[in-house]
């Protein structure tokens, strides 16, 4: 007995049953250039990872290798303890991808029963229903659904298969105010059941309303791994806000100013030095009105988080929002 | 405690498994719904129907002032013509399109079994072949005047649907390949020059020498030829040459799609 347990790996000694995927160190590249370094991820029972970075980060690269769909040149992936992309794990999955069009000629109907049949214990068909607020919809063609419908029957068929593990993304794409809360409501469900949720999004404040660890990505490389408030801890950026006829350019070259954003007539900086910038800007700008500073939320926390670990904090960046 | 992992693993694995009579439906299914999918579609089955009727009524009723045997001939290559539209459009544009839009990606990340969107295709190139090859014979009965007894009959009919085989997996391997956009037309590239140099449209005696040499390359021609030998109008070639021709060129499609879905996963 004592014997055995020295052998027993790390690994088996926590509460392992609840880990349900894990990429461990692994490397993949496209025809010699790196899309992922180096990559450590645990996927957790009842938790949602929401995956973060720019276009090009390496999200997409590490869903489809979490998927099977991909191989990769080194490391180990495991899902629900097998290799990633087999059938028996496949049938305990459930996959968001974003696609531009579904056969058109089917009702929505028809194509949950159809993605039902895959699955050895399929959810209830009302069920579905309800979590991807289809309702009252069922006989549609998937050619009369707006952008936002066509989500919510994809959404249908990832999870019509009570997923152990499901992977979304971009779910919220295209979908009204409602349809997205719908969505994050059917999100936490589904966690509280005990689903382990992969999630990539460029709209932050829905990693930031659902998810229980952020992993950014950036390069290929994970830069940074925590819950929200820890990212947003890291910051010290401050939001600068306030009303005037100039134009960014100026704005830029004021001390500490690390991005400036217009957004009708209020412009929008970030400061990594507060008193500086503020002194600044009234002495040369005093026309400016309604004038507020606050703290930074998720999204400037990732702004100056590439700002730091590149190093190039010298780099300012505009936008324009209303351009 | 490794044990009981152990254990709790392999339950996990094999509460996941399909008896044969869930895989059946699977396959039922899918094949139900590609149905439906394809018929409700005006742009496939239409044409697919009315391209070789229409064609047949041209040349082998209005065109052709009563000769049987003209009719004869013609059922036969126009059957041809029939059974590759489906099977070239369905695997070819059909699955084109569906990967275009990465419809194809949700499906293959799904535990649908690759063989069961395989099976519903090729079980409805079949099912449109059958409708076809019907539509053409009730013509042929009606309008042509052909005669014909009930084997040969039977025989024609299981020769143009096996035959189609042949054409959904070229389909299959170009409906990999090819852009969406650009299928459509790259097939009926494929798919008009082939029947015409084939003999299918206009008896292949009538055509240059030069192009019923090159015919001999052509699988359309030697199911033609097939056919033909039913209602003994071929050229006169073996058999075993049709059906041997016939299975290289299987093979050959079988190879190109499987590198073409190869491919796909780099």
């Amino acid at each position: 007995m004592l014997a055995q347990s020295t052998i027993q790996p790390l690994t088996e000694a926590g509460p392992v049953s609840s880990v349900v995927a894990s990429v461990n160190n692994v490397h993949k590249a496209f025809k010699g250039k790196a899309a992922l370094k180096a990559v450590n991820l645990d996927i957790m029972a009842g938790q949602v990872v929401a995956i973060l970075g720019a276009n090009g980060a390496g999200k997409t690269t590490l869903i489809n290798i979490l998927l099977g769909r991909l191989a990769f040149d080194q490391g180990e992936v495991s899902v629900f303890g097998q290799s990633p992309g087999s059938l028996a794990v496949k049938r305990q999955t459930g996959v968001m991808l974003q696609v531009a069009n579904l056969p058109e000629t089917l009702k929505i109907k028809e194509h949950i029963k159809l993605f039902q049949s895959y699955y050895p214990a399929a959810m209830d068909y009302q069920q579905v229903l309800n979590y991807a607020g289809l309702n009252g919809m069922q006989n549609r063609y998937s050619r009369k659904l707006s952008g936002g419908e066509k989500q919510r029957l994809l959404f249908a068929l990832s999870i019509c298969g009570n997923p152990k593990l499901l992977f979304l993304d971009e779910p919220s794409v295209g979908m009204d105010v409602e349809a997205r809360h719908g969505l994050w409501q059917a999100i936490r469900d589904l966690k509280a059941q005990g689903t382990a949720i992969v999630l990539t999004t460029h709209y932050l404040p829905e990693a930031e309303s659902l998810a229980d660890q952020i992993v950014f990505l950036k390069q290929g490389k994970i830069l940074k791994q925590g819950n929200s408030d820890e990212f947003k801890a890291s910051v010290s950026n401050k939001l600068v806000r306030f009303c005037s006829p100039h134009f960014q350019p100026e704005f830029l070259a004021l001390p500490a100013v690390v991005s400036v954003k217009q957004s009708g007539k209020y412009t929008c900086m970030q400061s990594n030095n507060v008193n500086n910038t503020l002194q600044a800007l009234l002495s040369r700008f005093p026309q400016i009105e309604d004038l507020s500073v606050t703290g930074a939320g998720l999204e400037e926390a990732f702004l100056q988080l590439n700002h730091q670990i590149t190093g190039d904090s010298d780099n300012k960046e505009a936008s324009d929002e209303n351009a | 405690m490794k044990t009981l992992n152990l254990a709790d693993t392999f339950k996990q694995v094999s509460s996941h498994r399909l008896n044969i009579g869930q895989l059946l439906k699977i396959y039922r299914v899918e094949a139900y719904y590609e149905w439906l999918k394809t018929v409700r579609n005006p742009s496939f089955s239409l044409p697919a129907i009315l391209f070789p009727v229409v064609f047949y009524i041209f040349f082998g009723v209005l065109l052709n002032h009563g000769n049987a045997q003209a009719a004869s001939y013609l059922l036969c290559t126009y059957g041809v013509f029939g059974v590759m539209g489906p099977a070239l459009f369905s695997f070819g544009a059909g699955l084109a399109i569906e990967r275009g839009q990465g419809w194809l990606d949700i499906k293959q990340a799904s535990p649908m079994p690759a063989g069961a969107q395989i099976f519903a295709r090729l079980w409805l190139a079949m099912s449109f072949s059958v409708l076809i090859v019907l539509s053409l014979s009730l013509v042929a009965v009606s309008l042509a005047g052909v005669s014909l007894s009930l084997l040969q009959w039977l025989s024609l009919i299981v020769i143009w649907v096996l035959g189609g085989i042949p054409f959904c997996l070229l389909g299959l391997s170009l409906g990999l390949v090819l852009k969406a956009q650009s299928a459509p037309a790259v097939i009926n590239l494929v798919y008009l020059p082939l029947a015409f140099m084939s003999g299918l449209w206009m008896p292949i005696t009538i055509l240059p020498s030069f192009l019923q040499d090159f015919a001999q390359f052509l699988p359309p021609y030697h199911l033609a030829q097939l056919a033909l030998k039913v209602v003994e109008l071929d050229q006169g070639q073996a058999l075993w040459q049709h059906v041997i021709v016939l299975l290289v060129y299987t093979f050959l499609f079988a190879l190109l799609s499987l590198m073409a879905h190869r491919r796909r996963h780099d």
